[in-house]
C-alpha cells in the first residue's frame, strides 16, 4: 500500500491543541491517525502529546483516546485491545504514542511484556531525544554530545540506546524506523503494521525545535538530513529479516546538520568526530548483521 | 449451590468466577498467588469467559485493568504487599477515572525487613487512594464480598474501584467450609455490566485526561461524593444478597455485645473472632466487653462507629499497623469520627500482628483488663515497654 499526499485522507483526528510550532510530535500523531482511521484507540502517556491536546475541557482527539500512566502505555493497550475484543468490536485498532523517555526508559518493560505476550497493538514511539515536555532532560535515546538541561555542561555523553534492535530482539512480528522528513514512508509503514496481527512498533524521528535549538521551520529539514547523514536509518524488520528502507544519501551532510543545531553548539571537533565514528559503527554492524548490500549504502 | 472445603484464595476466585470479569491481570506475588492461579485454570478449562493477560509487573496488572475497564468491560486484578505499593500510582489513576474494577489485596508485611506474613500495613497506607476498601474475616465473606463488590462497585452513582482485603495466610491458606453459589442465582444478584463514559465506537470519547487549576476539584468532589454513595449502595447489596443467598451481612461494621459494652475494642479482618472470644472471657469476669469490627475502611463508618461506642467508658483499637511516629491508621480514623461527634472516652491503640506475629487470645483479654484500669497510648502488643 503507498500513501502520499493527495491520497491521505482529507480527516483530521488530532487538531486544537497546543503543541509549539514546527512540533515534529505532532505531526507524527496526526499522519499516523489519518493514516488508521477513526476505528483507532489512540493511548497517551504522560508527555508533550497528552500535555497539548487532553486538557479538558479543550480535548483535541476526534477518535477514541485516552491517557495512560508514564509506565503503562502498552499495558493500556493491552487492556484496551483485550476489552474490546470482549465486546465484540473486532475491527479497532489500538495505537501507542509515546517519546523516547515513555518508551525507552520508563516505559520500556510495560512494552516488553506486551511484545512477549503478542499483544494485537500498534505501538509508536516519537523521539525527539529528551523529555521534552519537562524542558528537555536527558533520556536513554538523547544522542552522544547533546547538551540538555540535565547534561548542561558537556553534552550527553552515551550513545543513543537502539530501541529498534532492542525491539526486534523480541521476535516482534513488525518493527520500523521512520522519520517526519520521509512521511510518505512514514505513512507507508503505519499502513503496513496495520495490517499484521500481533505487536508492531514503530520508532519515528520528530525533530522538536524548541529542544533542539532549531528553528520552527527546520523540523522536516532536520529529520530527513538526519536519515539521509546515516544518523538515523529507515528500516524495517519483519519474518525475522531486517531490511533498508532507504539508502544513506551524503555521509558528509552530518557535519552541517549537527553545527546547525543549538544543542550541539558547544560540541568540539573531536565531540564531533566521536559522532561520526559512532554512526560508522553502526553501518558496519548493519552491513554485518543486516545482511544489506554494499551498494544501498550510498548513493 | 454447593458446599466445598476450600481455602480462602479459593472462595474467592469462585466468588470473582460468578460475577464473570471478561478480562483478568495479574502477576503473581505470596500470599495471593493461588487466587490467580484458580482463576487462570477456570479461564483456560473454559469455567470462566475470561482472558487472563500475564501482565510482567503489578503497575501494568492494574494498568491493564483500567484499559480494560476503560474498554467496558468488567475486570479483576489481585495483588499484595510490594505488589500493591509497586501498582500504587494505577489506584488513584483508577479511582480519578472512576473504574469499577475489584481487586482482592492479600494483607502481607511490608520490606524492609523482608516478611510474607499477614499484616495490614500495605493497605492501609494506600487508604487515601480513593479506592473502596473493606476487609473480611473469613472464607465465605471473601466469597460473598467478591460477588457484591461488583453490584457496588459498578452502581452508576459509585463507579469506583473496591479493594477486598484477606488477611495473608491467616485467611488467604486457611480452609473452610464455603458455601460456593450457583451461577444462576449470582448472576440475579449481579446485573450486566453497563459501563459509562468508556470507549465507544459510536460516540468516540477522550478519557483520562488533564483538568487544571479552575476544573479539579469537581472531579474530586464527585469522587468524593461516589464513594459517600457507596454507603447506601452497601446496605442495598446485602439486603438483595440476603433475599437470594440467606445471609446478612451488617453494612460498614458488624457490633458484637456493643450495646452495653463499658470497653469497645474496635478491630477489622481475621482477628476479629479471636477479639470476639475475648470478649466474652472478660464479661465473665465482670468487664462489660464489646467488639466493633470495621469491614469497611472507606467508606469510613463514622456513624456507626459513633453509634456503637457512644455509650462506653473506653475504647481501643486493635490493629496490624503503625503509622511510624503517629498511631496506627485505624485508630486515626476512628478517633477523628469520636472527636468529630463530641465524644470524648478514653482511648488507646494496640499495634499487633505486624509481620504476622501471633496474637493470642490472652493478649487481647489483657486489652480489655488495661482499658477498664483506665490505661491509653499506643502499645505493641508483645513489647513490654512504652515507646515513650
Amino acid at each position: 500500500m503507498s500513501f502520499s499526499a493527495s491520497s491521505l485522507s482529507e480527516d483530521e483526528f488530532f487538531y486544537g491543541h497546543k503543541a509549539c510550532a514546527g512540533c515534529g510530535g505532532s505531526l507524527a500523531v496526526r499522519i499516523a491517525l489519518k493514516v488508521l482511521g477513526e476505528k483507532t484507540v489512540a493511548v497517551l502517556p504522560a508527555g508533550c502529546m497528552s500535555a497539548v491536546g487532553f486538557n479538558f475541557p479543550q480535548l483535541c482527539f476526534a477518535n477514541n483516546a485516552i491517557i495512560s500512566t508514564f509506565a503503562g502505555t502498552a499495558s493500556m493497550m493491552t487492556g484496551i485491545e483485550a476489552g474490546l475484543r470482549a465486546r465484540g468490536i473486532a475491527d479497532y485498532k489500538v495505537v501507542g504514542f509515546a517519546g523516547d523517555g515513555g518508551t525507552a526508559d520508563i516505559g520500556i518493560q510495560a512494552l516488553s511484556g506486551a511484545i512477549d505476550r503478542g499483544d494485537d497493538i500498534i505501538y509508536i514511539c516519537y523521539d525527539n531525544e529528551a523529555y521534552m515536555n519537562t524542558g528537555t532532560q536527558k533520556s536513554s535515546l538523547t544522542p552522544f554530545g547533546a547538551r540538555t538541561t540535565t547534561t548542561p555542561v558537556k553534552g550527553n555523553r552515551r550513545d543513543k540506546k537502539d530501541m529498534f534492535e532492542i525491539v526486534a530482539a523480541h521476535g516482534i512480528p513488525y518493527a520500523a524506523t521512520a522519520s517526519v522528513g520521509y512521511l510518505n514512508d512514514y505513512m507507508r509503514k503505519v499502513a503496513k503494521a496495520a495490517e499484521v496481527k500481533g505487536t508492531k512498533y514503530i520508532h519515528v524521528i520528530a525533530p522538536c525545535p524548541t529542544g533542539w535549538g532549531a528553528g520552527s521551520d527546520e523540523t522536516i529539514e532536520l529529520a530527513k538530513e538526519a536519515v539521509d547523514c546515516g544518523l538515523w536509518p529507515l528500516a524495517e524488520y519483519e519474518n525475522g529479516e531486517f531490511s533498508l528502507s532507504m539508502r544513506m544519501k551524503d555521509p558528509s551532510l552530518l557535519d552541517s546538520h549537527i553545527r546547525r543545531q543549538g544543542r550541539f553548539k558547544h560540541l568540539t571537533s573531536e565531540g564531533l568526530e566521536h559522532i561520526r565514528e559512532l554512526r560508522d559503527r553502526r553501518w558496519d554492524r548493519i552491513d554485518k548483521k543486516w545482511n544489506v548490500d554494499q551498494g544501498r549504502r550510498t548513493r | 449451590m454447593t458446599r466445598e472445603f476450600i481455602s480462602g484464595n479459593d472462595a474467592l476466585a469462585h466468588g470473582v468466577r460468578l460475577a464473570s470479569p471478561k478480562v483478568i491481570s495479574a502477576y503473581p506475588i505470596t500470599p495471593q498467588t493461588t487466587v490467580v492461579e484458580r482463576l487462570s485454570e477456570m479461564a483456560e478449562d473454559g469455567s470462566l469467559d475470561a482472558e487472563f493477560i500475564h501482565v510482567e509487573s503489578e503497575h501494568s496488572a492494574l494498568s491493564c485493568a483500567i484499559g480494560a475497564s476503560a474498554a467496558g468491560v468488567r475486570t479483576f486484578t489481585a495483588t499484595s504487599s510490594q505488589g500493591l505499593l509497586y501498582m500504587a500510582e494505577c489506584l488513584p489513576y483508577a479511582a480519578g477515572g472512576r473504574f469499577p474494577i475489584v481487586m482482592m489485596n492479600a494483607n502481607r508485611s511490608i520490606a524492609l525487613p523482608w516478611n510474607i506474613y499477614g499484616d495490614q500495613r500495605d493497605s492501609l497506607m494506600l487508604l487515601d487512594s480513593g479506592w473502596i476498601q473493606a476487609y473480611v474475616q473469613d472464607a465465605q465473606e471473601g466469597l460473598d464480598l467478591a460477588l457484591m463488590s461488583y453490584r457496588i462497585a459498578e452502581h452508576p452513582e459509585v463507579s469506583t474501584p473496591f479493594m477486598i482485603n484477606m488477611d495473608g495466610f491467616h485467611l488467604t491458606h486457611t480452609y473452610e467450609v464455603v458455601d460456593v453459589p450457583d451461577k444462576e442465582s449470582a448472576d440475579r444478584l449481579i446485573p450486566p455490566f453497563r459501563p459509562v463514559g468508556c470507549i465507544d465506537p459510536g460516540s468516540p470519547q477522550n478519557i483520562g485526561f488533564s483538568a487544571g487549576p479552575e476544573h479539579n476539584v469537581f472531579f474530586k468532589y464527585k469522587a468524593h461524593c461516589g464513594m459517600l454513595r457507596a454507603r447506601d449502595v452497601i446496605k442495598e447489596t446485602e439486603q438483595a444478597f440476603s433475599r437470594i443467598f440467606g445471609r446478612e451481612y451488617s453494612g460498614l461494621t458488624e457490633g458484637y455485645r456493643c450495646e452495653d459494652a463499658d470497653h469497645v475494642l474496635i478491630t477489622l479482618g481475621s482477628i476479629s473472632g479471636l477479639c470476639r472470644g475475648a470478649a466474652d472471657a472478660a464479661r465473665a469476669e465482670g468487664i462489660r466487653a464489646g467488639v466493633l469490627r470495621i469491614r469497611y475502611m472507606r467508606p469510613f463508618p463514622a456513624e456507626e462507629t459513633v453509634a456503637a461506642v457512644s455509650g462506653a467508658k473506653s475504647i481501643a483499637v486493635l490493629e496490624k499497623d503503625i503509622s511510624f511516629g503517629g498511631t496506627g491508621t485505624v485508630f486515626a480514623n476512628v478517633g477523628s469520627a469520636l472527636f468529630s461527634a463530641g465524644l470524648n472516652m478514653r482511648a488507646s491503640n494496640y499495634i499487633g500482628g505486624l509481620g504476622g506475629r501471633d496474637i493470642s487470645i490472652g493478649d487481647v483479654r489483657k486489652i480489655f483488663s488495661d482499658m477498664a484500669a483506665g490505661k491509653t497510648g499506643v502499645r505493641f502488643i508483645g513489647i513490654e515497654e512504652g515507646p515513650e
